[in-house]
């Protein structure tokens, strides 16, 4: 339980720790919400669950201060929940409602609001990277005590866009935490046959800043890394490189065959079910009762269908509305 | 009124705007103690500091990715692409990203950011350092597409592009750089948007992109001559592009010649030709363009396959021998 030590380091309060859980939570229900509404067509094209992963956008996200910004990936619901978004209007945008954060132009992947701190949701694997590097630059000119906290996962790693990125970021050791959410699979592409390493983290040696891997499983070592990376962002020192090793449950979009793993690797995975590893620790270290945290899986499981019906009752856009927003007049 | 080159005023507009605005940062290769590799950021290093002046590594990626993440938070970047060839190296940060962040977040997000760079062909550097791919850009919705053709100009739309709110391709050519003319001290701006009649004219309508401008004024100079008068058109930014001012040309006329460097299918020409024939203009039309091929190295064979001056004569002579339609 090296994880658990590192967080005594960064201790949190009992509430921070239920905000936590409770947003994981609210990550894991809204995710099957979103995929029955895959199953009954209210949504359209692509999306990309994120559950089995919740420990690495909860344990990142809480490590952020007033100020930080995050660049998010097409599986990127999670870090939205994570920054604190609204469930309403996350499943509004999912469902092409007027009432979404990007008033139903962005949908699945682009879920993002500005004012949660979310510089954007990514379509393009590795896009955000770049993007993050500037906003870094941004912070770094106007000398705020904030960092850009860039999400991306492994096969990220593997573009150009990573490269040059990381690069750019460590010459100017810009304000950026670097967070690759190795979740094993690129689609069908396992790290197995796209990688030549063991740890992506080994890649920061290229860039001459620090790298490391955590279990993406256990939110109080993510939690605690980001920490000491942002840390180490805000006071100048430059970049960091964090691979969480974590785990996908679903497929790659609501409709993945999954012709690419075998089913005993998916249930291995589910046995180290990062909420269901968080729900022990609070029971163990008497932080809160079983019958606490069975109140705040119900109010969740509330929450997500209020969200639900705000989504579907919610407008349409005016068809109109598809000619605006091109460009600033 | 002084005279100064093309060069020199594309570096008054970054250092006024500089001076001005503290948020107006550059980035891009070569830009620093070398001063980009025509001279168009010399001494801003100097001046304003590496922060605010960032010589980049080779990553052209990274450094139109600076130019979004930066001016989402508030800067008002000026990146620079040394190449427009080498654009096509950071295609999904342009077009992807910088094209569309308004839109997809639903117009909160805004991107004031400025991308320089050259085109052109003519100076014999072959294939991959002369392309004009201002049509790849003016396809994309939400950049902004502008083709200053002279020192005036080039000021005054370079000024403009870092006010504006929206993600600017600027596209300079190479072999304007030396170009010489008359420029005011002080800082000024050209809308985008307003097309420039370059030289008036009542039989022939010449619409002329980036360096085809001087080919076309000198092309409607020796016409005169022979008795044609032409009107030369600039129409300085494709986008937004001044559709009003070159369909009234051209109801005028009933003649319209379009010249640029970039290849002839679906090239911008084509463009401007559409919109013409939708108002239902009665016209002539040709394309004095460059040819279907990449840019060869050897000069008759670049010859042979750019539009010049000559070129437009002829064209423009023959149009004339066929009468009015």
């Amino acid at each position: 339980m090296v994880g658990m030590a590192r967080g005594k380091k960064y201790a949190q309060s009992d509430d921070q720790k239920g905000e936590m859980f409770r947003k994981m939570l609210r990550i894991r229900s809204f995710e099957y919400k979103a995929l029955l509404h895959c199953t009954e067509r209210l949504n359209r094209g692509p999306l990309h669950p994120y559950v089995g992963e919740e420990a690495v956008s909860v344990g990142a996200c809480t490590a952020l201060e007033k100020g930080d910004y995050i660049t998010s990936t097409h599986r990127g619901h999670g870090h939205c929940i994570a920054m604190g978004g609204d469930v309403k209007r996350m499943l509004a945008e999912i469902v092409g409602r007027a009432t979404g954060y990007c008033k139903g132009k962005g949908g699945s992947m682009h879920i993002a609001d500005l004012d949660l701190g979310i510089i954007g949701a990514n379509g393009i694997v590795g896009g955000g990277i770049p993007i993050a590097v500037g906003a870094a630059i941004a912070m770094d000119n106007q000398n705020r005590n904030n960092i850009i906290l860039c999400f991306f996962g492994d096969g990220a790693s593997n573009t150009g866009a990573f490269h040059e990125s990381l690069n750019m970021a460590s010459i100017w050791k810009l304000p950026v935490v670097f967070l690759c959410e190795n979740n094993l699979y690129a689609i069908s592409g396992s790290v197995n046959d796209t990688l030549n390493i063991c740890d992506i983290s080994e890649r920061s040696k290229s860039y001459g800043i620090p790298g490391i891997t955590v279990d993406g499983n256990d939110i109080f070592d993510v939690y605690a890394t980001v920490k000491e990376a942002r840390e180490r962002a805000a006071y100048g020192e430059g970049p960091t490189l964090i691979e969480t090793k974590t785990y996908r449950w679903l497929g790659h979009w609501q409709a993945d065959p999954c012709r690419y793993r075998e089913e005993h690797e998916v249930e291995l995975w589910k046995k180290r079910c990062p909420i269901k590893r968080m729900r022990e620790h609070l029971i163990t270290e008497g932080i809160f009762s079983e019958e606490q945290i069975q109140k705040m899986e119900s109010e969740i499981e509330e929450e997500i269908e209020a969200a639900e019906k705000f989504a579907i009752e919610s407008p349409f856009p005016k068809p109109d509305e598809a000619l605006q927003d091109v460009y600033v007049e | 009124m002084r005279t100064i080159n093309y060069t020199r005023a594309i570096w008054e507009a970054l250092n006024d705007a500089m001076e001005k605005d503290e948020r107006v940062i550059l980035v891009g290769e070569d830009i620093g103690v070398q001063g980009n590799i025509f001279g168009a950021t010399y001494g801003l290093l100097d001046k304003f500091g590496e922060k605010r002046v960032r010589n980049s590594p080779i990553s052209e990626v990274a450094i139109i990715g600076a130019a979004v993440g930066s001016s989402i938070l508030g800067m008002r970047p000026v990146v620079e692409i040394m190449y427009i060839d080498f654009a096509t190296i950071a295609m999904d940060q342009i077009v992807n990203q910088a094209a569309k962040l308004h839109y997809m977040s639903g117009g909160k997000v805004k991107l004031p950011l400025v991308i320089r760079t050259q085109g052109g062909a003519g100076t014999g550097e072959a294939a991959q350092h002369s392309q004009s791919l201002e049509s790849f850009f003016a396809h994309v919705p939400g950049l902004r597409v502008v083709l200053p053709s002279n020192p005036y100009d080039v000021k005054g739309l370079l000024t403009t592009a870092i006010e504006d709110e929206n993600p600017v391709m600027f596209i300079e050519h190479k072999l304007l750089y030396t170009t010489k003319g008359e420029v005011p001290e002080e800082s000024y701006s050209i809308p985008f948007g307003k097309a420039e009649i370059k030289r008036e004219g009542k039989d022939i309508t010449i619409v002329a992109l980036s360096k085809m401008v001087l080919d076309a004024l000198e092309a409607a100079d020796e016409l005169a001559s022979k008795g044609i008068d032409a009107e030369v058109i600039d129409p300085r930014t494709l986008n937004p592009f001044d559709k009003a001012t070159i369909l009234s040309s051209v109801k005028k006329t009933g003649r319209l010649i379009v010249t640029h460097q970039a290849c002839r299918t679906t090239g911008f020409g084509a463009e401007i030709i559409a919109c013409a024939a939708e108002e239902g203009i009665p016209m002539r039309v040709r394309r004095v363009v460059g040819e279907d091929t990449p840019i060869p190295y050897s000069k008759p064979l670049e010859d042979r396959i750019l539009p010049d001056k000559n070129k437009i004569i002829d064209t423009a002579v023959a149009l004339m021998k066929q009468g009015e339609i």
